[in-house]
């Protein structure tokens, strides 16, 4: 029960270091063809996630592997029951990654569009989606009892889920333009911080129609209701959301940057303290929902994998809070004219 | 048409458009970063040209590579969910260490190389490209330990309906997965090295940057040379392994049907597997199969014939892509000893070297056709013995992935054609002068 409860626990963590992380990737993405008015402009946003995106979007595999190996039920329900959307997201993903590689590499406006607009969709797509596949899941998704889905990619587009796709876009546009703000100065520096003040009021619009939505369309408070203690976590999303505003209007934007990730964090948390123990709950019958404790893996493997997990991801925490700090400074000349650049 | 013949042909075109990509970052990987450790020894800028000249070729290669395995560790979930839910408490958890210990590794310290030229000391640059190439290798194993699992199951049982883990070290020294990965290894070293080899050839061929080719075509040559002959050796190994555990893989990659000792091979072979023969066959040699298989040339070789019907694989596939990648491994040794003899008159010879241009392409046919072999060979199962790929699919339905089949060859064919042509426009284009 401890073991499945622990990995219940990681894997929301997992999610949650995945969406704080690329998150901001998809925020820039997103934000590209809007606050890049010159080429100029365009390549210091997609070069201010060079260094980091491709780190970032193994927290994806990872979330998904560790979903796999720990709970291997719920991997195979999840994905198959939410195929077309996942499919959009994996394609979506395909072409965000190869268009950073590719866009650079022939001088001709056309090649350059084409690779544009592949960034914008390869970066807005995952945002809404993910947060439409959460939503639902937060909700209930018509599973029966075999585990099969009872649906289509048009079930999940219901106001619930879409709420739960716009409030990933909203948190994520934030994010990615509080790391323009950060990486870039000038012009784009300017508007990029424009934008993270003009988008804050629509965030937390969102985040509070989202929080009042969760009691009438899921059952995520009953946990809260049993144990009020756990409160503290959508109370810290919260803070966190208006620590945003406060040092965005400080100009403090790293120390927004990192309010930000935290309300990223508390806000997949709500959502998980919430869901447990459902890892994928059933509309249908909650007979038929897949659990920490009906869904997992043997106790040897959850044991094995725990180790691995603890030996590891404080390493890989390591090596990438180092990347980070390496690429954190603000973008010269130099690093827009190396050769390898974007 | 049915999921199941969907979704293979969708897990075959993915897999092997990423297998397009994969072998060339794991051999150019160590490649590289031995010229740039080269550099960092001599301080010889020629080499930093190198680093540079095959990084940005190994870094379109890269991307690609990246993207479309991505896709690959979710479709098991979206298209395999019964496997998945049957396998997963083993193949999951090597899937999962496969991220937290290499992907992450490989992913977070590619960006570094990329970026950081001018923020780290050449050492430590040299030293971040050694943990990109280790990174990716040791990947190459956890995805090998899953793969070797499902040719050859160990460490398990069987309980509340699916297979569970009994024995991680068994698992971890599986010896198919052990060969696969002492095969797989050199192949994607020779594949690299062959890369290097070939346009380097072009370049001494247009004689331009000679000084730059020669020393890069070297390089690479003993890489090519060390590799062509691991890869026959390993090879060796690994098909008794196969005779061993997977009898049916052998006697379908030979099209024979009599169970017999002193079994023959055949050099060419047409199978007839509705009446369990062979329509034509050509250069029937005695002993060897046994000897193949067993290295005993009075060996007993079990036939096809005494297979159930149901558990025999694809003959006709099974053999062409075994004979196509014995014919070309074969041909990789001599192509590099030749390259030994000449290597200090290479443009006196310019026949060797555009043998050597043309053969960029084959040690790809080579590792594709050894996957075709290993997979196509391990059907009518998913997990040799335990689970049949009939049995595996998701319940999903068949228009959706019809779509998503459509899909991946769009947007991979397309990629595909992209990816190549910049590669082989930066190839052509050849490495920026001395002075830039």
């Amino acid at each position: 029960m401890v073991l499945q409860a622990t990995w219940f626990f990681i894997w929301g963590l997992l999610w949650a270091l995945f969406f704080m992380t690329d998150g901001f990737d998809f925020g820039v993405g997103t934000l590209y063809p809007f606050l890049g008015k010159s080429d100029e402009d365009k390549r210091k946003m997609i070069n201010s996630l060079g260094p980091l995106w491709d780190g970032n979007e193994v927290w994806l595999i990872t979330a998904g592997g560790v979903t796999f190996a720990a709970f291997p039920l719920v991997y195979a329900v999840m994905f198959s029951s939410l195929y077309t959307a996942l499919m959009l997201i994996l394609f979506a993903l395909i072409l965000r990654g190869v268009s950073f590689e590719f866009r650079g590499k022939v001088d001709h406006p056309l090649w350059r569009k084409v690779w544009d607009t592949c960034i914008f969709i390869g970066s807005f797509v995952p945002a809404l989606l993910f947060g439409v596949a959460f939503g639902n899941i937060f909700q209930g998704v018509p599973i029966n009892q075999e585990g099969i889905f009872q649906g289509n990619l048009f079930t999940l587009l219901n106001p619930y889920g879409i709420l739960g796709g716009l409030l990933f876009v909203a948190l994520f546009l934030v994010h990615g333009a509080l790391w323009i703000a950060i990486k870039t100065d000038g012009d784009l520096h300017d508007r990029a911080a424009a934008t993270a003040n003009r988008l804050w009021p629509v965030l937390l619009g969102i985040a509070v129609v989202f929080l009042i939505a969760t009691a009438v369309f899921t059952p995520l408070y009953a946990n809260y209701l049993a144990y009020p203690v756990l409160f503290l976590v959508p109370l810290v999303a919260v803070a966190a959301l208006l620590g945003v505003k406060y040092f965005l209007t400080k100009k403090a934007y790293f120390k927004a940057w990192f309010a930000s990730a935290a309300t990223i964090v508390f806000c997949t948390f709500f959502g998980v303290v919430g869901l447990f123990p459902n890892l994928f709950p059933s509309s249908i019958d909650p007979a038929y929902s897949l659990t920490a404790f009906n869904a997992s893996s043997s106790p040897l493997t959850l044991r094995i994998m725990l180790i691995v997990v603890i030996l590891f991801i404080p390493i890989v925490l390591v090596y990438q809070v180092w990347a980070y700090v390496m690429f954190s400074k603000k973008l010269t000349e130099e690093d827009l004219s190396l050769e390898e650049a974007y | 048409m049915d999921v199941v013949l969907l979704s293979r042909l969708q897990f075959a075109a993915a897999t092997m458009f990423h297998f397009l990509f994969v072998p060339l970052t794991l051999g150019l990987s160590v490649i590289i970063a031995v010229m740039e450790t080269r550099y960092v020894q001599t301080g010889n800028e020629t080499y930093l040209r190198m680093t540079k000249f095959w990084g940005k070729l190994f870094l379109i290669n890269f991307a690609l590579g990246v993207v479309t395995g991505i896709t690959l560790e979710f479709q098991f979930g979206t298209n395999w969910s019964r496997y998945s839910a049957y396998v997963g408490d083993i193949f999951g958890s090597l899937l999962a260490i496969e991220a937290t210990v290499a992907f992450f590794l490989e992913s977070t310290f590619i960006g570094i190389w990329i970026f950081g030229w001018k923020k780290l000391s050449k050492k430590a640059h040299a030293a971040v490209m050694w943990v990109v190439a280790l990174a990716g290798n040791l990947s190459a194993m956890w995805i090998l330990t899953a793969n070797g699992w499902m040719q050859h199951p160990v460490g398990y049982v069987i309980r509340n309906g699916r297979a569970e883990l009994s024995n991680f070290g068994a698992v971890i020294t599986n010896k198919f997965a052990l060969l696969e990965l002492a095969h797989m290894i050199p192949a994607a070293l020779l594949l690299g090295a062959f890369f290097v080899m070939g346009i380097s050839a072009y370049h001494l061929l247009k004689k331009q940057h000679v000084d730059f080719s020669t020393r890069s075509f070297n390089m690479a040559l003993v890489f090519g040379l060390v590799a062509s002959l691991a890869v026959a050796a390993t090879g060796d190994m690994h098909g008794v392994h196969v005779a061993e555990v997977q009898p049916a893989k052998l006697a379908a990659m030979e099209a024979h049907w009599e169970t017999q000792t002193q079994a023959p091979i055949v050099l060419f072979a047409i199978p007839d597997e509705e009446n369990e023969r062979n329509l034509i066959e050509i250069g029937k040699i005695p002993y060897i199969l046994s000897f193949l298989g067993y290295h005993d040339i009075n060996a007993e070789v079990k036939g096809l014939r005494d297979f159930p019907k149901d558990e025999r694989p694809p003959v006709l596939i099974t053999l062409f892509s075994f004979r196509t990648m014995v014919a070309l491994g074969t041909l990789f040794p001599l192509l590099t000893i030749i390259g030994l003899v000449l290597r200090k008159r290479l443009m006196e010879n310019p026949w060797y070297l555009w043998i050597m241009v043309f053969a960029i392409p084959l040690p790809y046919v080579a590792i594709e056709m050894g996957w075709v072999l290993a997979e196509v060979g391990r059907q009518p199962w998913i997990v040799y013995g335990l689970l049949k790929t009939a049995d595996a699919a998701s319940p999903v339905a068949s228009s959706q992935v019809l779509t998503s089949l459509i899909g991946f060859i769009l947007v991979y064919g397309l990629l595909g054609m992209v990816g190549f042509y910049l590669m082989f426009k930066n190839a052509v284009k050849g490495p920026e002068p001395a002075d830039a």
